[in-house]
């Protein structure tokens, strides 16, 4: 059977530290465009971390959402895509051919977690974070959209390896980097279409929910949060 | 028959006033060329820029990815909407004022339409691939996604502007004829090529009336669909307030609107500058206004009903992109296009006195500002206030993007120019429709029969 790639994300656990987009970053060669450029919204973050407050004064909470591509399985990205570059993979990735995009920007405006992101200059990073590039995954010149790939690379790879070794692949194998990195394990990441994953489990949590459910894109990044009576 | 021919003009002197501006040229075109053409130069320079410095140079941003570019892109598609539509409606209908008005009115079309297709490239991050929007066997057979609105754009535009090329062209042959045969040298070869043989036949006459019927039919129907496409590309994503059953007969209302304007606005420059006060008289920008006016009021419509179901609705996410149009910080673009579009033109083209040349020319500046507006009030705010309040964006419209759509308005005014000095901008031959053994036309409009109704 096919895999389908999902993700669960605790923030009852999240601490809002940041270290997974300081992690994707390092993984998947984003460059860095500077404080101006940041204020001018070009900053390219595959995955955030949202700060909402909850609650009045005094009875006020911090809540933490790290909010990256949520690989939806009805993506209102792909099809307005005019060449194909946003397209669905047979493992249910959201998949961004960067080769094939014209940069239209229509998938971004589409996407209704804007998680998609414009390159508007070329890649460069201040050094030395120049020497530390991803061999395994590709640069993107400007004028191309990119976003989270759930660490396709690091899925391949691992597909791979278990082939060479004539084995199924083991349920938490593959870490994306904002997974690996987390320190509060508030990220999980597996196979939902395998019933007895730890995603899978807590997929089915009474504590989670889907982003902009509503919207009926289908995503596979379940929220997992304390549920109480408003 | 007879007295119709009194009634009109002498085909003599049309001949002589249409073909002047043609033979005889002044120093006011050279400097008028000479300006135009620098602002599209300056626009060139800055498409030109923000090719090789990155598009980092334009307002575009994380979240507001659309801005002046789709603006224009959707306004000029708008303003093609004059010409052709107009004037195919005009014809079937056989209305005898459209005489001189539908020549002015389909350049309008042609060219608009070649400004406004420039824009989906402008606004691509990599221009140099536009070409995969073309569905041509590439040798890794990938063809384009059938299912996105910019590809239906694409056939749609094309479509149009060959449609729109065609039924322009078609109805000059007779008057390319006529320059021919008064031209020497360089000009009578280049007339000669474009009048395609005519030696105005019978059957010649025939065959054009009969091409021209088919193509007045064609046209509507495919005038239509374009602008519904173009709405298509908002209506067809899940953005609050773009998600509207109502954008596609809206935005074709708006585009036949924005067109009736630009027509007015290019009609009364024609008449003053070309001295064509002979042909285009206050009557046919009375006619002109009363269309403003009813679209006007459909405008209106559309737009109460867009609103009225929104805020009904009261969705959440609606709602945020609502009130930053109607009371925050989009509000005084909002009221000025309302004022613009809805009170000005009603005002003035309600009330019959102020329905002169100028008031015309006044309530279409107003449309033609109000309807940019509107174009942009619809795609920036809502794209800046999309679902999670942690992406919500200002959209701050940078020099380059100032520069290309003022270059735009330019390379308008340029193409229209020139056009105006190589072809007779209104149709001699029509004006003169009894002169030839054609199927008997009605008779162009006079002071004493506005309607251009049969006279006898």
């Amino acid at each position: 059977m096919a895999h389908k790639w999902g993700m669960a994300a605790d923030l009852d656990r999240c601490t809002g530290c940041g270290a997974c987009v300081t992690a994707c970053h390092a993984e998947n060669n984003i460059s860095t465009v500077g404080a101006e450029q940041a204020a001018r919204g070009r900053a390219k973050h595959w995955i955030r971390v949202e700060r909402y407050w909850e609650g009045e004064f005094p009875d006020v909470h911090m809540k933490f959402r790290p909010v990256m591509c949520q690989q939806c399985d009805n993506a209102p990205c792909e099809p307005v895509c005019p060449t194909y570059a946003s397209h669905h993979t047979p493992d249910g990735l959201n998949a961004q051919v960067y080769n094939r995009c014209i940069g239209t920007r229509y998938c971004a405006n589409a996407c209704p977690y804007n998680v998609r992101f414009f390159d508007f200059f070329n890649p460069s990073w201040e050094k030395p974070l120049h020497l530390q590039l991803n061999p395994d995954v590709s640069l993107r010149e400007v004028g191309v959209m990119e976003k989270c790939t759930f660490c396709v690379q690091r899925i391949k790879a691992t597909a791979i390896q278990a082939e060479a070794e004539n084995r199924e692949l083991k349920d938490g194998e593959i870490k994306p980097a904002c997974v690996q990195t987390c320190p509060a394990t508030a990220l999980v990441f597996g196979d939902l279409n395998d019933p007895g994953s730890e995603v899978s489990r807590l997929a089915r949590s009474p504590r989670g929910s889907k982003l902009l459910e509503d919207l009926g894109t289908l995503p596979k990044v379940t929220y997992l949060s304390k549920q109480t009576q408003p | 028959m007879s007295s119709v021919g009194t009634m009109q003009p002498v085909p003599d002197q049309v001949r002589a006033d249409l073909l002047r501006p043609l033979l005889r040229t002044s120093w006011k075109f050279y400097s008028l060329v000479l300006i135009l053409g620098a602002i599209v130069v300056a626009a060139l320079t800055a498409w030109a820029t923000q090719m090789t410095l990155g598009f980092g140079i334009s307002g575009i941003r994380w979240p507001i990815y659309w801005g002046f570019y789709v603006t224009n892109f959707v306004f000029w598609i708008g303003i093609s909407h004059a010409g052709t539509l107009i004037s195919a409606i005009l014809r079937l209908v056989n209305a005898g004022w459209r005489r001189p008005v539908t020549r002015c009115a389909e350049v309008i079309t042609a060219f608009a339409l070649m400004i406004g297709a420039m824009f989906p490239i402008i606004h691509l991050g990599r221009p140099w691939l536009a070409f995969w929007l073309f569905p041509y066997p590439s040798e890794r057979m990938i063809w384009p996604n059938f299912r996105s609105p910019l590809v239906w754009d694409f056939f749609a535009i094309n479509t149009y502007l060959t449609g729109s090329v065609l039924f322009l062209f078609l109805p000059m042959i007779p008057d390319f004829a006529v320059v021919r045969d008064r031209a020497t040298g360089m000009r009578r070869r280049i007339y000669g090529a474009l009048a395609l043989g005519w030696r105005g036949t019978p059957t010649q006459w025939h065959r054009l009336e009969t091409a021209m019927q088919i193509m007045a039919v064609a046209i509507i129907p495919v005038a239509v669909s374009v602008h519904t496409i173009v709405s298509f590309d908002f209506s067809m994503a899940p953005v609050p307030l773009w998600q509207s059953t109502i954008f596609g007969p809206y935005f074709v209302a708006g585009a036949i609107f924005s067109g009736i304007a630009g027509l007015i606005i290019a009609m009364a420059l024609l008449r003053r500058f070309l001295h064509l006060e002979r042909y285009l008289h206050p009557v046919h920008f009375q006619n002109l206004g009363k269309l403003l006016l009813m679209m006007a009021l459909l405008w209106g419509y559309f737009v109460f009903n867009e609103r009225l179901v929104t805020y009904y609705g009261n969705r959440v996410s609606d709602m945020q992109v609502f009130w930053r149009t109607q009371r925050l910080t989009f509000a005084p673009l909002y009221w000025t296009m309302v004022g613009c579009n809805f009170v000005l033109p009603l005002v003035i083209m309600g009330i019959s006195r102020f329905r002169t040349i100028t008031g015309c020319v006044i309530a279409s500046i107003g449309v033609v500002i109000g309807m940019w507006l509107e174009r942009f009030l619809i795609i920036v705010p809502a794209l800046g206030h999309k679902y999670l309040p942690y992406s919500f964006g200002v959209y701050r419209p940078q020099p380059v993007e100032i520069v290309i759509t003022i270059g735009t308005f330019a390379a308008m005014a340029l193409l229209y120019v020139l056009f105006a000095k190589f072809v007779p901008i209104i149709s001699m031959w029509e004006l003169t429709a009894v002169q030839h053994p054609g199927p008997a036309l009605i008779p162009p409009a006079t002071a004493e029969h506005p309607l251009g109704e049969t006279h006898a």
